[in-house]
């Protein structure tokens, strides 16, 4: 196994590390380094050298961002830790909180400390009510310990952070939306503000993910050579957690060298495919990533390395398809989901993502012709002038099947219908077995926290 | 009348923060915890406790997917429909909960116990099937797992607390 850097106090109960656990690894070791001998400027420096770039889709240098808090700007400021994190496919940070909550709280400090932050915001998800009451706890163990609050460490740097609790929607996750569901406001996105201007309460904002400020503790604590060893390509940062799920024997998330090929995280981590099942795609990044072509398999894992295969990295969550599940159905279920999610307020999204999905069931049910598949295609293209990123990422899924799979999508048209409905076509709808071994205990699903 | 504790915790609540928004979803899930779903009375409260008028506060209730505005079960069965779950057969556990229970989704039995509910995707895809109650996670589940769990709910139904995010 490769360097377990975010995953290093994992256990095989799912138990979450303790403060002990987590310092007996050299878990604050960074935090005391930075707040007794570092400068705040030396600590984003550090994270610049790194190459460090977000992990919650977009992939923006963490350092870079951090740096445009100006030096005068005013106080208080925030940093808003997103534990959205509701893209069908991704399920990565829910595992690390849940693996080494003190990791996050540790990334979030110090960031806090690179920015002179006074607050953290922990935005967590509803579903992840389990997670919210476990960061509680562990929040309140930092802060007797003395890592957390006022003088952390004895030092002059005060910083504390809450746990703020959403009511859910996928919208929540982009970062000027989140700003305004805690703001108490209907979470649509704003464009017109920058963040790190003028954020949470018109003060300046850092929004990281989860798995990006767990990655900072390391970095700091090792030096920026050891981070650039982790990566499997030149461009691949550190090590990153990918997330696999579909029709494969192992699925989980697994923690590996930034940049491991897309073939080697479905065939080699994740243990290949189900038995009876035939590898036909998969969504490398969750479901606003396109559907690959199978040479993609050996494309790197990375931000730069999918970009120039014409893909996106996104979460970083594979979610693999077998030769016979129908990728209209799939896509259809995939728009769906986004027609709900969408908060509606721009026309693209609010009447795009439906309409796509009226023509992919047209399609489906044989009532389309050719014309209908370029009309798909324009809509598909109208989505990148929505007003933020959450239309065009749902169109993803949509140009993939258009791009790859057109011949598939074909065979649906002119009164033909689904080729993957009828006799002897395994697809999914049939719950008559679990198709796969049960390998998670009973007692980690019951307490919410697995994997 | 709300019951003082809850009053008192949800007034100094308001009283500690320094932004009463940031508070706004905590006394909303408190209230629709008391109340089994976010009713006009709760959202009367919420006002009166808040400060925020009634049409900024359904503004955030009707947008909002763990926010009730209508009458549901003590346990809210929320069954993933992600399309990891989908091609695990979500459709199948939709049928399955629905026959068990004698209801169709989005609504709740008649013992008031259960309501089946579509949700976006609950993080727990390598589990899939997967459903969430009551704030916790179930996976991989088949038609004897999902027995068991009912029977659990049902059995200990009174005792069982809940969660704030039901």
């Amino acid at each position: 196994m490769s360097e377990q850097v975010l995953f290093k106090n994992r256990r095989v109960d799912c138990r979450p590390a303790s403060l002990a656990d987590y310092r007996a690894g050299g878990g604050y070791e960074a935090l005391t380094k930075a707040v007794r001998t570092m400068t705040p400027d030396e600590v984003i420096k550090v994270v610049m050298d790194s190459g460090l770039r977000g992990r919650g889709g977009a992939g923006f240098p963490t350092g870079r961002k951090w740096s445009f808090v100006r030096k005068d700007a005013p106080h208080p400021r925030y940093i808003q830790c997103n534990t959205d994190e509701m893209e069908p496919g991704t399920f990565k940070d829910r595992i690390l909180v849940n693996t080494d909550p003190h990791l996050v709280i540790e990334g979030i400090v110090l960031c806090g400390y690179a920015v002179q932050a006074d607050h953290g915001v922990f935005f967590i998800r509803p579903s992840y009510d389990a997670d919210a009451r476990l960061l509680e706890r562990e929040l309140e163990v930092a802060r007797e310990a003395g890592l957390l609050g006022k003088n952390i460490l004895g030092s002059d740097f005060s910083f504390d952070i809450d746990v703020h609790r959403s009511a859910g929607r996928y919208i929540c996750g982009e970062s000027s939306a989140q700003a305004n569901a805690i703001m108490g406001k209907r979470p649509n996105p704003d464009k017109n503000s920058h963040m790190t201007d003028s954020g949470l309460w018109g003060l300046p904002t850092v929004v990281n993910n989860v798995e990006t400020l767990a990655s900072v503790p390391s970095i700091l604590r090792n030096g920026v050579e050891w981070f650039q060893t982790l990566a499997a390509s030149p461009t691949g940062d550190g090590t990153k957690l990918y997330s696999v799920s579909g029709e494969v024997a192992e699925p989980g998330c697994f923690e590996l060298p930034g940049g491991t090929r897309l073939g080697d995280i479905i065939f080699g981590a994740a243990g290949g495919m189900l038995p009876g099942a035939e590898f036909k795609t998969c969504l490398p990044g969750g479901t606003s990533t396109s559907f690959v072509a199978r040479e993609h398999l050996e494309t790197p894992m990375d931000f730069d390395s999918m970009k120039k295969a014409g893909l996106s990295l996104g979460t970083g969550s594979v979610i693999v398809f077998d030769k016979n599940t129908c990728l209209v159905q799939a896509t259809i279920n995939i728009l769906a989901y986004f027609a709900r999610e969408s908060c509606g307020w721009c026309t693209p999204c609010r009447e795009g993502i439906p309409y796509m999905k009226h023509i992919l069931e047209r399609i489906e049910a044989g009532e389309a012709g050719e014309r209908d598949v370029e009309l798909l295609q324009r809509v598909a293209d109208g989505m990148e002038h929505a007003y933020c990123g959450f239309a065009p990422g749902a169109a993803m899924p949509v140009h993939g099947l258009l791009k790859h799979f057109r011949d598939e999508v074909r065979e649906h048209l002119d009164g033909r219908g689904c080729p993957f409905v009828g006799e002897g076509v395994a697809k999914p709808g049939l719950w008559t077995s679990l198709d796969r071994d049960e390998t998670v205990p009973d007692e980690a699903d019951s307490e919410g926290r697995d994997g | 009348m709300l019951p003082r504790e809850l009053e008192q915790e949800i007034a100094e609540m308001v009283r500690e923060t320094d932004h009463v928004e940031e508070k706004i979803i905590d006394v909303i899930y408190l209230l629709q915890r008391h109340f089994g779903y976010f009713s006009d009375e709760a959202m009367g409260h919420a006002a009166r406790l808040t400060g925020k008028t009634l049409v900024e506060l359904e503004e955030l209730a009707t947008f909002y997917d763990f926010i009730y505005r209508e009458p549901l079960g003590r346990f809210v069965i929320h069954v993933c429909d992600g399309v990891t779950c989908w091609m695990h057969h979500e459709n199948g556990l939709f049928d399955y909960l629905c026959r068990k229970l004698g209801v169709e989704v989005g609504e709740t039995t008649a013992d008031g116990l259960f309501t089946v509910l579509p949700t976006a995707c609950l993080g727990n895809c390598h589990n899939a099937p997967a459903m969430l109650v009551n704030g916790e996670h179930y996976g991989r589940l088949t038609p004897e797992k999902v027995d068991r769990i009912l029977d659990n709910l049902r059995e200990n139904a009174d005792t069982i607390p809940l969660c704030l995010c039901r």
